[in-house]
């Protein structure tokens, strides 16, 4: 080939799409709007396994056509695409945009990259006992220093904006990006043409064409700040302002809110209380980072617990009335439709008694016979229809009782585990102030209902079990941090067992 | 039903000369059939060449009119032995399906088909699914063409060699008594293209004909002595007719320069590939031209001697560009070479990787490495277009490795195997880890997180063939999970009347949703629809039964997780003998959906009341730790950040795509997992008496809920 001479080679397009994107009809409008506009066109896809909840990759190439169908010859075009040879990378959601970079086909010299910022998580995500999603920053960041041009916004967010499906917004926002050499009637009319929801599909096209076109704003995640609204907030918002360093101040009103809305302005006092012991302490320690790092962290997990999930709690939060508006949006419920809702309860007899008072409780689970007969009345799963007036009544009756709940039996048990839990970061903190702050991460493990939180109870127990050993131990808090990693690794507790077992173990490898 | 109606798609196989197909690669397959005057069709439908299937069955009418007949057939086995049709008579038939998988299953008749040799034109078109995206083990057809001597086609992925591929496939095989293969790739089948359309020719000899005046030829039948006299006929006369046609014929082709010290062979349906990395190094345009000569293998199996050679005699290297292993064409090269004393070097999997896909990467890097080696004037004189990296990828780039989320394949949302797998997960939990023997089907995603059931699998309809030896005296059984598309396709008698003959005392789980759901929703002998032309609602439970299985229970409804639990743990710990199998029913959501969601709708718009179901969870009370999701795995059942700001782990989400299967619910009941879950039922055209209870509801729970609105106002922060 002599250099020099211009040379018509395809345009390349590789889109990545989930399944129920709508990629195959993205891929037959480029067709059709390249066809129409002269040039030949090939597109193909692997969807394989792929099709139920994974990636479909579609790859198209276009071939500018004037006066070749006269000479017949036709261009020999590739099924697959190559690295470095690849004008637009399209991904419908944020990761799969990722992959496309990680393959290589997104460069800086030729690829425009037109992608979705917004997540569809994977399984391996959302089934971690924690917090399991991938940073979007790493992959944002790729993006923008491998694209040749990016144009990413939440395009799923303009879709339902537009009332239209996720296809029809990439198309449109590819149509902005000028990557490929068409007008946008050409576009416009391959909608028409393909006759696929075509009004919706064009309103979704207009809306990325339009959002193509502007910086995208940042999403601000930031909580709100939150202000006093009673007599009685501003006086505990005053207190915690006089008596604790401002870094803290955030966390502790959104804990003081917390308690406050689950108890009242006594038990918020009471988790002030409990902090400022800990937060002289660490005052005292000389506090290594000046960050309260300890303090801030007993802050966080402390209003969590205190704020433990009883039937009371749940039955508060049930019926509210913000819930129901909540509900409405969530399932896109008309205006005035009529909507019905039940609720999956499974009241066992141990979440019974904990409600119920101390004295009383301990002896219905203390007797063999009493537990019997009451636990027939439970320990099935009940479906609660909550917009049911009986049932509804039920629900307030018992969220009714919070004012009691000092009495109960739950009540006595958790303000004793959490004694113990402060007591046990206040005595590890002047030998080893790293283990503190792990030990205080340590009341992460406890969340959840029933066998969740049994599991979890039995896991925390487990760690504050090998506190003392740990204590002074090189890199003991980083032990200690790995334990709770473990603990969240798997349901069944095999990580957990296997860290404990290395850690238990009389003789270490390391050791040798 | 399949999964989409193909009324469209049929409209383009009435297409006649003059006018210009456009559809994709499978669907062109089809096209070319007509086109050829074929007389019948029969295949087992999956990934690549479903389509082909779905188009024919949705074809009835055109199919009619032509005369052709068009057979779902049972099996892959049933497919191959259906052209035992071809054998006596000159009726041209074509079967498909998915290859290794499929040609494993019909290799039997296909083995008999070959010995004796056919008389109409036998065509056999297997979707190769191998590399991306591929769902089996990484096989080569080309090794069965070989072994039964049955050619092998392999055309350049373009749809007018494809057409082409097809109707001179008929003529090769009619020309040489011997069965052809046809040999797609997952892209090629996929692939959108246009090619001139011919018109469709009603097959010459009716199949009516055939049957009214038979003919017989025992010399065609495999039983000795004819079976020896078949093997001296494939070496003596069919391979000579055949490689007389194919040179004829010029089936192959030789492309780009007619000399040069080196040159490729190539497989036909690498030709695309090889070409793109040419161009890329700057040796070709994007028509193909270049200096470099290339051999075309359209067909790769017979290979033609003297082309070989007159191809070779020049070359100081060629490079064979052959994709998977084992490298069956270098070795057959090597040979030819050898044989004729040529000191062309054979250059192949040496440059090339032994085993994978040949994607547009490594096909650049083997050709770059090929000929710098042998013809390093041809790279230094060449600019190339896209130089290959070098070195590791930037660290951002590397960064992502270790970021990006796994996406297995899993259940869709709603899918009624789901609660099967939930259950054993239960059952699990009270009675300890049991082994499982694994099917092929949708259930097999069961396998992958969030269930993680199940240790092997050994084939479609297998499973229960796969637990097979677990049969002794032992504290715990073993279950075997089979779809009802692998019950009937094998799984009735190699899993079922295999556990009854033997005495197992295991249990087996058959996976009912009344299609094959995983290879498009076809319908089989148990779907409850109607089915116009073929017979449907034939129970699995009888067919048990009548298999002679004492213990069988069905399951009306998957999503009732109890009951589900329940007999698994009974079919787990029953003292009953013999095999347990419990046959878990509800219809395939995918196809549900796509039937009921119109009817909904409809109804909707002729005011009729209506009740949609769709289910939540409550952000507050979600405390993030996923058990529900790790129980379930739907995709509608997602996760979103935690709006208490005390709280790290997001929280469980029920998405919009939601089609209120209620499973979630059932989970949080058998599992006593948390209150979190809602049910609400949307209600459209509701009654007086809807509105009469709503507005009384209305009016008391908003009172009490202004009430307690107020209190908690009083003492928030």
């Amino acid at each position: 080939m002599s250099a020099g001479k211009p040379v018509t080679r395809p345009l390349t397009i590789a889109i990545s799409a989930l399944g129920g994107q709508g990629g195959a009809v993205l891929s037959d409008w480029i067709v059709r709007a390249a066809e129409a506009s002269g040039y030949i066109a090939q597109a193909t896809s692997v969807p394989g396994v792929a099709q139920r909840t994974g990636t479909t990759i579609y790859y198209l190439e276009l071939f500018p056509a004037p006066g070749l169908r006269a000479s017949n010859t036709a261009p020999v075009l590739n099924l697959m695409p190559a690295p470095g040879d690849v004008d637009v990378v399209m991904a419908s959601e944020l990761m799969e945009a990722g992959r496309a970079i990680l393959r290589g086909f997104v460069t800086p010299d030729r690829t425009t990259l037109v992608a979705s910022t917004h997540r569809v998580f994977g399984i391996t995500e959302k089934s971690a006992m924690g917090d399991g999603t991938a940073d979007p920053e790493r992959v944002m960041h790729a993006a923008q220093s491998r694209a040749r041009r990016l144009c990413a916004f939440d395009m799923e967010a303009a879709a339902r904006g537009a009332g239209g499906a996720i296809n029809a917004v990439m198309f449109g926002a590819l149509a902005a990006s000028g990557a490929l050499p068409l007008g946008r009637q050409a576009f416009e009319q391959a909608i028409r043409d393909a006759g696929v929801a075509t009004d919706a599909s064009l309103r979704a096209f207009d809306a990325g064409f339009q959002a193509a076109g502007r910086i995208p704003i940042p999403q601000d995640d930031e909580a709100t700040p939150i202000r006093a609204t009673t007599e009685a907030g501003r006086r505990l918002s005053a207190r915690l302002g006089a008596n604790f360093p401002v870094v803290l101040h955030e966390t502790l009103r959104f804990g003081c809110a917390k308690l406050m809305d689950y108890q009242d302005e006594a038990y918020a006092g009471l988790y002030l209380d409990r902090l400022a012991d800990v937060m002289r302490l660490e005052a005292q320690l000389g506090d290594p980072r000046c960050s309260y790092l300890m303090t801030a962290e007993v802050a966080r997990y402390l209003a969590l617990w205190m704020a433990y999930e009883d039937a009371i709690r749940v039955a508060d939060l049930k019926t509210r009335a913000a819930r129901f508006e909540t509900m409405r949006q969530e399932i896109r419920a008309e205006p005035g439709q009529i909507v019905q809702v039940s609720e999956f309860m499974h009241p066992r007899l141990q979440e019974v008694c904990e409600i119920l008072p101390a004295g009383l409780g301990r002896a219905i689970l203390g007797s063999k016979a009493l537990s019997g007969l009451i636990g027939r009345f439970f320990g099935k799963g009940r479906r609660v229809r909550t917009t049911s007036v009986g049932a509804f009544l039920m629900l307030s009756m018992l969220a009714s009782l919070r004012p009691t709940r000092r009495g109960t039996l739950r009540y006595g048990a958790e303000q004793a585990r959490i004694e113990a839990w402060l007591k046990a970061v206040r005595e590890t903190a002047p030998a080893d102030y790293d283990l503190a702050v792990e030990v205080a991460a340590c009341a992460r493990l406890i969340k959840g209902y029933g066998d969740t939180h049994e599991r979890g109870l039995r896991n925390f127990e487990a760690l504050m079990a090998r506190r003392q050993m740990l204590q002074g131990r090189p890199a003991g808090a980083a032990v200690m941090a790995n334990l709770i990693k473990a603990a969240l690794a798997d349901e069944e507790g095999r990580a957990l067992a296997k860290a404990l077992d290395e850690l238990d173990a009389p003789h270490t490898l390391a050791a040798e | 039903m399949a999964e989409r109606s193909f009324a469209e798609e049929v409209k383009s196989l009435r297409l006649g000369a003059g006018e210009t197909f456009h559809g994709e690669g499978i669907l062109a397959v089809t096209k070319a059939l007509l086109q050829s005057g074929v007389a019948y069709v029969g295949g087992y439908q999956g990934s690549p060449i479903s389509h082909l299937m779905d188009v024919l069955a949705d074809a009835q009418a055109l199919l009619g009119e032509l005369g052709v007949h068009f057979e779902a057939s049972a099996s892959e086995a049933s497919a191959a032995a259906m052209l035992a049709a071809s054998v006596n008579y000159p009726l041209r038939g074509a079967v498909t399906w998915k290859s290794t998988v499929g040609t494993n299953v019909a290799s039997d008749a296909l083995a008999n088909l070959a010995s004796g040799g056919v008389t109409g034109g036998a065509l056999v078109i297997v979707g190769e699914d191998y590399g991306e995206g591929s769902s089996i083990m990484q096989e080569r057809s080309h090794a069965f063409a070989m072994k039964s001597q049955i050619w092998l086609l392999d055309p350049r992925p373009n749809l007018p060699s494809i057409v082409e591929a097809v109707e001179k496939g008929f003529e090769l095989s009619e020309a040489s008594n011997t069965p052809v293969m046809l040999e797609l790739r997952v892209r090629a089948c996929h692939l959108y293209g246009s090619f001139p359309a011919k018109d469709n020719q009603p097959p010459p000899l009716a199949i009516r004909h055939a049957m009214e005046n038979p003919v017989r030829d025992v010399s065609r039948i495999v039983l000795p002595p004819a079976s020896f006299v078949h093997e001296q006929e494939k070496v003596t006369k069919r391979l000579p007719a055949a490689i007389d046609f194919i040179k004829t014929h010029r089936l192959n082709e030789f492309l780009g320069g007619s000399t040069g010290e080196v040159g490729i062979i190539v497989q036909g349906g690498l030709y695309n590939g090889l070409i793109r990395a040419l161009e890329l190094l700057g040796l070709s345009d994007s028509f193909g031209r270049t200096e470099v000569p290339i051999y075309c293998l359209n067909v790769t199996y017979p290979l033609i001697e003297d082309e070989i050679r007159g191809f070779c005699a020049d070359k100081k290297a060629v490079l064979i560009v052959e994709e998977g292993q084992p490298d069956f064409l270098e070795q057959a090269l090597n040979t030819i070479l050898r044989r004729a004393d040529l000191q062309a070097k054979v250059v192949g999997k040496d440059v090339l990787p032994m085993a994978g896909e040949y994607t547009a990467q490594v096909l650049q890097t083997g050709v770059r490495a090929f000929l710098a080696d042998h013809a390093p004037r041809l790279v230094e004189k060449a600019t190339p277009i896209v130089v290959l990296p070098s070195g590791p990828p930037p660290t951002e780039v590397r960064a992502l490795a270790e970021t990006l989320p796994p996406r297995p394949p899993g259940f869709c949302t709603g899918c009624p195997e789901r609660p099967i797998f939930t259950a054993m997960k239960l059952v699990e939990r009270r009675i300890g880890a049991y082994h499982v023997s694994c099917d092929i089907g949708c259930h097999l995603f069961s396998i992958l997180p969030p269930f993680n059931i199940g240790a092997t699998t050994m084939g479609y309809g297998l499973g229960a063939a796969g637990a097979a030896a677990f049969n002794a005296k032992a504290s715990k059984r073993t279950v075997a999970v089979m779809g009802d598309g692998g019950f009937w396709h094998n799984g009735l008698t190699s899993g079922v009347g295999n556990a009854v003959f033997n005495n197992s005392d295991n249990v087996l789980i058959v996976v009912d949703n009344a299609y094959t759901a995983a290879t498009g929703g076809q319908d089989i002998l148990s779907s409850r629809g109607e089915n116009p032309t073929k017979s449907t609602r034939h129970a699995i439970t009888e067919a048990i039964r009548g298999m002679g299985v004492k213990w069988v229970r069905r399951i009306e409804r998957t999503y009732d997780l109890k009951r589900m639990t329940d007999t698994l743990y009974e079919a787990m710990t029953t003292p009953a003998s013999g095999p347990k199998v419990i046959v878990a029913s509800s219809e395939c959501m995918l196809n549900k959906q796509r039937r009921v969601r119109p009817q909904f709708q409809a109804s909707v718009r002729a005011g009729r009341r209506m009740v949609r179901e769709r289910f939540g969870v409550d952000a507050e009370t979600c405390t993030g730790d996923h058990s529900c999701i790790r129980l379930s795995g739907c995709p509608s059942l997602t996760i979103r950040p935690n709006p208490d700001p005390l709280r790290l782990d997001p929280v469980a989400y029920v998405d919009n795509s939601c089609v209120g299967c209620g499973l979630c619910g059932e989970i949080s009941h058998a599992a006593v997992l948390c209150p979190s879950f809602w049910k609400a039922e949307l209600i459209f055209n509701p009654s007086g008496w809807d509105r009469f209870v709503n507005e009384l509801r209305r009016g008391v729970i908003g009172w009490l809920q202004r009430g307690a609105e107020r209190r908690r106002l009083a003492r928030a922060f």
